[in-house]
C-alpha cells in the first residue's frame, strides 16, 4: 500500500517538475493531465486502504473534469497558436507589469 | 432734508458699481462724469443735510436712520444703521468735501493715465467705505468701512501696479495696517463678550456703569482699540507705511492722508472716547504716543529729499498732534485740528502733485527750484497751505488748530506733553518752508512742461481759501473767542478738561507758539532760501537715520520681514506636507517592485504557487 502511495507521489512530482521545466505549452498541459492522474492514484489507494467506494467516485469525477479541461485548455492552446504561431509560454508574456 | 443721509453714503457706492461693472463700455469723459459725479453729489447732499441739522438740531445732536436689518444670529443683530451727530458730521462733510475736490483734480491728473475708470470706481470706493467707518451706528459696519479703507488704500497705493516696487508699498501698506486690525478685532469681540451689543450708543451709555475706572477690562479694551487706531493712522510704532504709501498717484495720497484712513483713527479714539475715559493709563499713553510720534516724524521729514515723503511724514507729525489732543481729553481741539488739517493737507498733496505732473515726474525738491514765478496758483496755495501747516499765526487756520491744541495742554498741566507740541511746531515750520524755499525758490533747475489746467487750480484755490479762513471758526479767548465749532462738536463729548487761567497766561502760551512757528520759519530763511546749489545733498549717519525714519523699516526688516522670509525659504516644501509625500512615495515604490512579479511568465506564476504551497503544508505540518 505504501508503495502504490509512493508511486503517485513521483508520479505527481514528475508532472509538477514536467509544468515547472517546459516551456512548450502543450507539453505543461500534458503535465498537469500527469499531475491529476497521480491524484487520482491516490484516492483510489486510500479508497482502497479503508475500504471505501468514494475513492473510486472522485476518481470517475477527476476523470470528467479532466476530459473538460483538455477540450477548454486545447481550444487555448489553438487560439495561442494562430496569435503568436509559437507554443512558447515566454513569448506569451503581454501580461506583465 | 435728514432723511436723505443715505444717499451721501449710497453716491458713491453707486459710482463704484457703475463704474466697476459697465466702465468698460463708457469713455472718458462719462467715466469721469460718473465718477466724479457721484463725489460732488454725496457733497451737494451732505451740505443740505449740514444746513438742516444746523437750523432745527435733533434731541442730544443726534440724528438716527435705519436702512434694514444686516443679520439677526444667536442674538448678533446688528442693523444697517446710519449715525449723525456733530462728530460724524464733522467727518463726512471734510470726507465728501475734500473728496470731491480731490475727485475733480484727478480729472485732469490721471486724464492721459491707463486705467482711468479703475483709479475712479477704487476712489469712490474708498470714499464709501470712509463714509460707512464714520457714519455706522454699530461697531460691525464701522469695522466693514474700515477694513474697506483698508482695502481700497491697498489698492489706489498700487495702482500703478507695473511697478514691483509700487505693489510692495502696497503690501506694507495693507500688512501693517492689518496688525492694528487684528487688536481693534479682538477688541470688537471683548466689547460684544461683554456688553451683548454693537450699537456705539448703547456701548458709551452702559460702559462706565458697568466697568470701573481704570478696571482691567476698560485698560484692555482702550489699549486693543488705540492698536487699531494707530495701524490706521500711522502712528508709531506702526507708522512705517505711510511713508511707502507715496508709491500711489498724488490723489490718492491726498485722499489717503487729508479725508480718509489716517483719521480713521482719530474717528476711532473720539467715537469710543467713554472707554479711554474709563481707563486714564490708555488716554495718557495715547497723547504719549502723539507727542513721541510727533517729533520723530518732525526730525524725519527735516532730512527728506522727496517732496512728496516730506508731506507723508508731516501727516504722520499732525495726526500726532490729533493723538496728543484726544489723549489730554481735548476732543473738540483733536477734530478742529482733524478739519483744518485736511484742508492744508490735501491742498499740499495737490500741489505737490500738480508739481510733480509739469516737472516730468520729478519728485527729488532737490532738482526743482525757481518755481515762484513759473507756476503762480501752484505756488501761492502752496504757500498758503504751507503757512497753515507751519502755523503762522494769527492769519492761518493752521495756528489756531494747532494753539488749541498746545494751549489745551499747557492748562491741563502736562508741561511735557506741551513741551513736546512747543518743539514739533518748531520743527513743523522749519521743514514746511525748508520745502517751499527749495522747491520754489533759487535757481531753476528743471523746466516746467506747463501749467495745469482749470481741473487743478480750481480745487487748490477752494482749498487754500479753507486753509486760511476756516480757522475763523473757532478762536482762542484772547482774541475774540468764537466757539462755533467747539459749541458744536462738544454737544455730544464731555468738556475738555482744563483749568481756568487768566488772561495773560494765555496770550503767553500763544506767544512762545506764534514765536516757535516764526523761529522756525525764519531759521529755514536762513539754510535753505537761495542755498540750493548742490542736487541732493549727501547726507552724514545722524543724517541718514532720519532719512529712514529712525531706522524702523531696518529694525522691522530684520526683526519680522527676514525671519519670516527665511523660514518661508527654508520650509517651501511644506515640512507637513512630507509626511503626505511619505505615504504616497511608499506606496510607489511598493507598488514598482510588486508589479515586477507580475511580469507575464506562467512558469514564473507556477512557481511561485509552488513554492507557496510548499510552504503552506510546512506550516500546516510542523507549526
Amino acid at each position: 500500500m505504501e508503495m502504490a502511495l509512493l508511486v503517485a507521489i513521483i508520479l505527481f512530482l514528475i508532472g509538477l517538475l514536467g509544468v515547472l521545466v517546459r516551456r512548450n505549452i502543450l507539453f505543461m498541459l500534458i503535465s498537469i493531465e500527469v499531475m491529476l492522474n497521480a491524484a487520482g492514484l491516490a484516492f483510489i489507494i486510500a479508497g482502497a486502504r479503508w475500504g471505501n467506494p468514494d475513492g473510486q467516485v472522485m476518481f470517475i469525477f477527476i476523470l470528467a473534469m479532466a476530459a473538460a479541461e483538455v477540450s477548454v485548455g486545447l481550444a487555448l492552446v489553438m487560439q495561442m497558436f494562430r496569435k503568436l504561431n509559437t507554443l512558447d509560454t515566454n513569448v506569451a508574456s503581454e501580461m506583465k507589469g | 432734508m435728514k432723511e436723505l443721509l443715505w444717499i451721501v453714503v449710497a453716491m458713491p457706492f453707486l459710482g463704484f458699481l457703475i463704474l466697476t461693472l459697465i466702465g468698460g463700455l463708457l469713455s472718458r469723459f462719462w467715466k469721469a462724469v460718473v465718477g466724479v459725479g457721484s463725489v460732488v453729489l454725496s457733497a451737494i447732499f451732505t451740505i443740505l443735510i449740514g444746513i438742516d441739522f444746523l437750523s432745527n438740531p435733533a434731541e442730544g445732536g443726534v440724528y438716527q436712520q435705519q436702512l434694514w436689518q444686516w443679520f439677526d444670529v444667536g442674538g448678533l443683530s446688528p442693523e444697517i444703521a446710519l449715525h449723525l451727530d456733530p462728530l460724524s458730521f464733522v467727518f463726512i462733510f471734510v470726507i465728501t468735501f475734500v473728496g470731491a475736490l480731490i475727485h475733480i483734480y484727478s480729472v485732469e491728473f490721471m486724464w492721459k493715465e491707463e486705467g482711468f475708470g479703475r483709479f475712479f470706481s477704487f476712489m469712490n470706493l474708498f470714499i464709501g467705505s470712509m463714509l460707512t467707518l464714520v457714519l455706522a451706528d454699530n461697531l460691525l459696519l464701522l469695522y466693514l468701512g474700515w477694513e474697506g479703507v483698508g482695502l481700497c488704500s491697498y489698492l489706489l497705493i498700487g495702482f500703478w501696479y507695473k511697478d514691483p516696487e509700487n505693489g510692495y508699498a502696497a503690501r506694507k501698506a495693507f500688512i501693517v495696517t492689518r496688525i492694528g486690525d487684528v487688536a481693534m478685532a479682538i477688541a470688537l469681540f471683548l466689547l460684544f463678550l461683554h456688553f451683548g451689543t454693537w450699537n456705539i450708543s448703547t456701548l458709551l451709555g452702559t460702559a462706565p456703569e458697568q466697568w470701573a475706572v481704570g478696571s482691567g477690562l476698560a485698560l484692555t479694551t482702550a489699549l486693543l482699540l488705540l492698536g487699531g487706531a494707530v495701524g490706521k493712522s500711522a502712528q508709531l510704532p506702526l507708522q512705517t507705511w505711510l511713508p511707502d504709501a507715496m508709491a500711489g498717484p498724488s490723489p490718492v495720497s491726498a485722499l489717503i492722508h487729508a479725508a480718509t484712513m489716517v483719521t480713521a483713527g482719530v474717528y476711532l479714539i473720539a467715537r469710543l472716547y467713554e472707554f479711554f475715559i474709563l481707563s486714564p493709563i490708555a488716554q495718557y499713553t495715547v497723547a504719549g504716543i502723539g507727542a513721541v510720534t510727533l517729533l520723530m516724524a518732525g526730525f524725519s521729514a527735516l532730512k527728506q529729499h522727496d517732496i512728496k515723503r516730506v508731506l507723508a511724514y508731516s501727516t504722520i507729525s499732525q495726526i500726532g498732534y490729533m493723538f496728543l489732543a484726544l489723549g489730554i481729553g481735548a476732543w473738540s481741539a483733536a477734530i478742529f485740528h482733524f478739519m483744518i488739517h485736511a484742508f492744508f493737507k490735501a491742498l499740499l498733496f495737490l500741489g505737490a502733485g500738480a508739481l510733480i505732473t509739469v516737472l516730468d515726474h520729478e519728485h527729488n525738491m532737490f532738482k526743482m527750484g525757481g518755481l515762484y514765478k513759473k507756476l503762480p496758483i501752484v505756488f501761492w496755495t502752496f504757500l498758503i497751505s504751507s503757512a497753515s501747516l507751519a502755523a503762522l499765526p494769527l492769519i492761518t487756520a493752521g495756528f489756531y488748530s494747532k494753539d488749541k491744541i498746545l494751549w489745551l495742554a499747557y492748562s491741563n498741566g502736562d508741561l511735557l506733553l506741551w513741551a513736546a507740541g512747543l518743539i514739533g511746531a518748531f520743527i513743523t515750520a522749519i521743514y514746511t518752508f525748508r520745502m517751499v524755499f527749495i522747491t520754489f525758490f533759487g535757481e531753476t533747475k528743471t523746466e516746467p512742461t506747463g501749467r495745469p489746467g482749470k481741473f487743478i487750480t480750481i480745487p487748490l484755490v477752494i482749498l487754500g481759501v479753507l486753509s486760511f479762513g476756516a480757522g475763523y471758526i473757532e478762536l482762542p479767548a484772547t482774541m475774540g473767542k468764537v466757539t462755533l465749532f467747539s459749541d458744536f462738536v462738544n454737544q455730544i463729548f464731555p468738556l475738555s478738561p482744563h483749568k481756568e487761567a487768566s488772561f495773560g497766561t494765555e496770550l503767553l502760551i500763544q506767544g512762545i507758539t506764534a514765536v516757535m512757528s516764526l523761529g522756525g520759519i525764519w531759521l529755514a530763511y536762513v539754510w535753505y532760501f537761495k542755498k540750493s546749489a548742490e542736487a541732493t545733498p549727501t547726507l552724514n549717519r545722524w543724517e541718514q537715520f532720519l532719512y529712514f525714519g529712525w531706522g524702523f523699516d531696518w529694525f522691522y526688516d530684520t526683526l519680522f520681514v527676514r525671519p519670516v522670509v527665511w523660514l518661508s525659504r527654508i520650509n517651501k516644501d511644506d515640512f507637513f506636507d512630507s509626511i503626505y509625500d511619505g505615504i504616497g512615495s511608499i506606496t510607489r515604490y511598493l507598488h514598482s517592485t510588486l508589479s515586477l512579479t507580475q511580469n507575464g511568465k506562467l512558469r514564473s506564476y507556477v512557481t511561485s504557487v509552488v513554492v507557496g504551497t510548499i510552504i503552506v503544508i510546512t506550516i500546516i505540518l510542523y507549526l
